[in-house]
């Protein structure tokens, strides 16, 4: 499987007959009279789930997910048919309906699409995708996992460890005679502890992955890092206290917290909510909005992250985007579509969860470049205020700039110094304007582990995030001691 | 687009041979349509048309799930190969297996879930419709300046499921929505919001324009939000807010949570959980509603389960896993899609409606939060803590007085749950798991 794999275009061409005749073929009936452009998008991917919980086995699962998407774009409008069936006849109906949004002629336009592409550089070479790992692998490192968690300490109670991954082929063809496919791994191992004592119940979580092999798990007992981590909070927790209400000093720890930049700027500088007018950020371009010490970018180019892909679901490279140099807002995150109604060039942020959904402008991997602080000294700065070191999700209104985001690992500072454990509460702020109250910016610039997941308009794809410490005043703090 | 339940009988006859000793599949044809009108002209048409097949088979009490949208013969076979292997890799669960076959349902029930007139339906006027709702939206208020768009969608599936007792089940249902984004906007700042009607049949809807008037009012009411300080007071969390905190309580009663340990409510069964006045049911038999069917993922028949009764937890959700791993009966809930395991999930999950208009339980507030909008997932299903970003009205002297955002509310949901202390007459059944308004006698609000 992993030599077909290895090359998408031959792959649809020898399973379903997408040779360049077809696509042509479906790319010119899709084209016509007063569409301006085309696309075609396949998918075969195949994905395995095995989970284990008291030390159990308790789920395994495998799912073979097929499928073509098929776009007509006019000015503004988009027509889009999809189907898990892949051949010519499927396609030539599909691209009858995606066309029907601004014409409803029968002409056919001609395309000719050149030779196959393949992106110059490969950012995630991997030689063993995760469903090709024999299952009892997979179940020997969650059974260690368990174990380990188990003689952490004798107050966790419950452990439940998974492993996921997925091998997605895609193909794009487009009207402008783009033919480009892309191989993507990726994986992914999760650890949630729950830790009793009394009455007193907690959980604890942790996990990693990426697009890699299957043997960076194990490098220097990477799987144990997270058995531990997740064991840690959960124990942890135990001793935590009511979190305080009101706006106070916040003190971010590097990496995951990063999911603030996605929250409170990121989703703002799509392209799609700026083409419309609808995002706090849009015709801000130029202007400050956050303080001198940041720099924030987003860049899907980095070999075997989560949030990397050698070419976005359009066919376009990625790259990296500065969205904020020095606090001055520089510039949006882009698919095809709203680059093109905006006079800008697309970025490669084109993205989408699968066939069945159309590409729009989406994050890949969103960090802020690290500054001259010592973490040490940033919290020291700070009398009274919290220290918040991991979070779970967070979400944002575009339209107000309202973001939040809520923390899973908190410690209270009182006089520059870490005292108690706090219970997770969430964070509100203002994206336009939280940026602006940053005060430090740490010398430890670290990316998340490899477990963001972005949801937008329902669909998910796979992110990464990555944050220095910083110091924020005056963030509103939502716990219920007030 | 009828099923041909041959093709599901003969994969587990051919499972059978290969070793497997239970399993069931399930078959999904799906075909949906969807079309965005934004500022008067269409945007997005999208259609599709999916068919695919979930498989779970045991061999003896090990057992895997596995899918496929590739039809094919070979494959299936391939499918069949992968998940036999898949199975027999797995430690044996001494809870795994398939209903006992008394319990699988014997006559389907039409539940009215199916209206043809929705396939019959025009394009042209599934445009309009969402043209009208979205122009009634912006005709409403010279404030109302942009808008997201107004969307029709419509979804049809034809369900089989089998098993290798014989079972053999089908039905039909479909949804249509209609929704609305405006985005009002003044002198520093916007704002938006939305609306949207949904059922099983095309003339249930709400007309376009009452749609669209609700969602430019929900904006506008918005206009002009400020923070307020810390401090704790009553909150009424109206029917969409209130929906959410439901959505909780309904997780914390899955089956799947309780086995692991992971609920608030954990050994809460027969204990007072809520006032007298608060009486909740799952009910997946109501005619023409959202989360009704006639038989859940396992083939039995979905029923009306009282879950907290006058104040007391009286029943979880359960599927047949989740059950014996609790020492019970499924109770119908199992939710299926023919990419996943069965999961617990609910059918109709609702706060039965309770005395009070919602002008009357704003007048019970001298000073606290409307709360209209709740954003983050800060909620601990372990704990019960709660902490989550809200937006709403400020309530002074039992009267709306000014809109406020950029605030949180924080409690911990089984206190939240004890001071429900008023309850709304006004529960809809445009969700699936629905609420009317809640008062809840106090909770930390956060901001300045």
């Amino acid at each position: 499987m992993t030599h077909a794999l290895a090359r998408p275009a031959e792959f649809f061409d020898n399973k379903y007959g997408m040779d360049t005749t077809s696509l042509q073929r479906v790319l010119g009936k899709t084209l016509g009279k007063q569409i301006d452009y085309a696309d075609l998008y396949f998918q075969y991917e195949v994905s395995d789930a095995v989970s284990l919980e008291e030390g159990l086995v308790k789920q395994a699962s495998k799912h073979v997910n097929q499928g073509v998407g098929v776009r007509a774009v006019a000015g503004e409008k988009t027509g889009y048919a999809f189907s898990d069936e892949i051949t010519v006849s499927t396609l030539e109906i599909a691209a009858h309906t995606a066309r029907q949004i601004a014409s409803s002629g029968a002409e056919t336009a001609r395309v000719a699409i050149g030779g196959v592409q393949t992106p110059t550089t490969d950012l995630y070479p991997v030689q063993t995708p995760g469903p090709d790992i024999p299952i009892a692998r997979k179940l020997d490192l969650l059974q260690k996992i368990d174990t380990f968690c188990r003689a952490y300490d004798r107050r966790i109670t419950k452990v439940q460890t998974s492993f996921s991954s997925s091998h997605k082929l895609v193909l794009v063809a487009t009207s402008e005679g783009l033919v480009v496919g892309d191989a993507q791994p990726l994986m992914r191992l999760n650890v949630l502890c729950i830790a009793e004592d009394g009455n007193n119940r907690q959980s604890g979580s942790a996990g990693g992955g990426g697009r890699m092999e299957y043997e960076v798990f194990l490098d220097n007992d990477q799987y144990l890092e997270y058995a531990r981590e997740a064991a840690r909070r959960a124990i942890l927790n135990l001793d935590a206290v009511e979190a305080p209400a009101g706006a106070m000093d916040v003190v971010l720890g590097s990496g995951w917290p990063g999911i603030l930049l996605h929250e409170a700027i990121g989703h703002g500088l799509e392209g799609d909510f700026n083409r419309k007018g609808v995002s706090a950020f849009s015709g801000r371009i130029g202007q400050q909005v956050a303080s001198e010490l940041c720099t924030v970018v987003d860049d899907g180019t980095m070999p075997g992250r989560r949030g990397s892909l050698n070419v976005d679901d359009e066919g376009t490279p990625t790259g990296r985007t500065v969205l904020v140099e020095n606090g001055i807002l520089r510039g949006y995150l882009q698919d095809r579509l709203n680059a093109r109604l905006m006079g800008v060039a697309p970025t490669g942020n084109g993205r989408r969860e699968s066939y069945a959904h159309m590409p729009m402008p989406r994050m890949t991997n969103t960090f802020m470049l690290g500054g001259e602080s010592d973490p040490q000294e940033i919290i020291a700065s700070v009398d009274s205020g919290l220290y918040a070191v991991s979070f779970g999700g967070g979400q944002v209104d575009i339209t107000n700039g309202k973001f939040v985001f809520s923390a899973s690992e908190a410690y209270l500072i009182e006089d520059g110094k870490l005292t108690r454990p706090v219970k997770g509460a969430s964070l509100i702020g203002n994206g336009p304007d939280v940026l602006t109250r940053i005060t430090m910016v740490g010398n430890d610039l670290a990316l998340d582990t490899g477990v963001g997941t972005c949801g937008k308009n329902g669909q998910s794809v796979p992110v990464g995030v990555g944050l220095p410490t910083i110091r924020i005043n005056g963030l509103t703090v939502g716990g219920t001691r007030s | 687009m009828a099923l041909d339940p041959q093709l599901v009988q003969d994969l587990l006859r051919t499972a059978r041979q290969c070793g497997a000793t239970a399993g069931d599949a399930l078959l999904v044809d799906n075909a949906s349509f969807e079309v965005q009108v934004r500022l008067g002209e269409v945007e997005k048409v999208q259609q599709s048309h999916q068919k695919r097949l979930g498989l779970r088979l045991f061999f003896g009490q090990r057992s895997a799930t596995t899918s496929t949208s590739d039809l094919s013969e070979a494959s299936l076979r391939q499918l069949l190969d992968d998940t036999c292997a898949l199975a027999q890799a797995m430690a044996a669960d001494p809870q795994a297996g398939l209903p006992d076959p008394e319990e699988t349902i014997t006559t389907i029930p039409d539940l009215a879930l199916w209206d043809d007139a929705i396939a019959q339906f025009p394009v042209e006027e599934r445009t309009a419709m969402a043209r009208e709702a979205e122009r009634a939206a912006l005709d409403y208020d010279s404030r109302i300046t942009n808008s997201e768009g107004g969307e029709y969608s419509s979804s049809q599936s034809h369900v089989l499921y089998a098993n290798s007792h014989g079972f053999v089940g089908h039905y039909q249902a479909g949804t249509v929505g209609l929704s609305v984004s405006p985005i009002a906007s003044e002198a520093g700042g916007m704002q938006s919001d939305y609306w949207f009607a949904s059922g099983r049949k095309l003339s249930q809807l709400q007309a376009p324009a009452v749609i669209g008037q609700e969602a430019a009012r929900r904006a506008l009411r918005r206009l002009g939000a400020r923070k307020v300080a810390t401090q704790k007071v009553p909150v009424v969390f109206d029917p969409s807010t209130a929906a959410s905190l439901l959505g909780h309580v309904c997780s914390a009663v899955s089956g799947s949570a309780l086995y692991r340990g992971a609920s608030f409510l954990l050994n809460g069964l027969d204990m007072r959980i809520a006032p007298e006045t608060v009486t909740i049911y799952d009910d997946g038999t109501l005619p023409g509603a959202l989360g009704s069917k006639p038989f859940d993922g396992e083939g039995i028949p979905t029923r009306r389960t009282t879950v907290v009764e006058q104040g007391m937890l009286r029943s979880y959700l359960l599927d047949t896993y989740t059950a014996r791993k609790l020492g019970q009966r499924s109770t119908g809930n199992a939710a299926r899609s023919a990419g996943e395991s069965p999961s617990v999930s609910p059918t109709n999950f609702y706060l039965a409606p309770g005395a009070y208009t919602p002008e009357e339980i704003i007048a019970s507030v001298p000073c606290g939060l409307y709360v209209t909008s709740l954003i983050g997932f800060g909620v601990n299903q372990v704990t019960g803590d709660y902490s989550r970003g809200a937006a709403g009205l400020w309530i002074e002297h039992g009267a709306l007085a000014y809109p406020v955002e950029e605030i949180t509310i924080a409690g911990n949901l089984r206190q939240m749950l004890a001071n429900i202390e008023m309850i709304g007459n006004d529960l809809d059944m445009r969700r699936r798991v629905t609420a009317p308004t809640l008062k809840i006698s106090e909770m930390t609000v956060a901001g300045n």
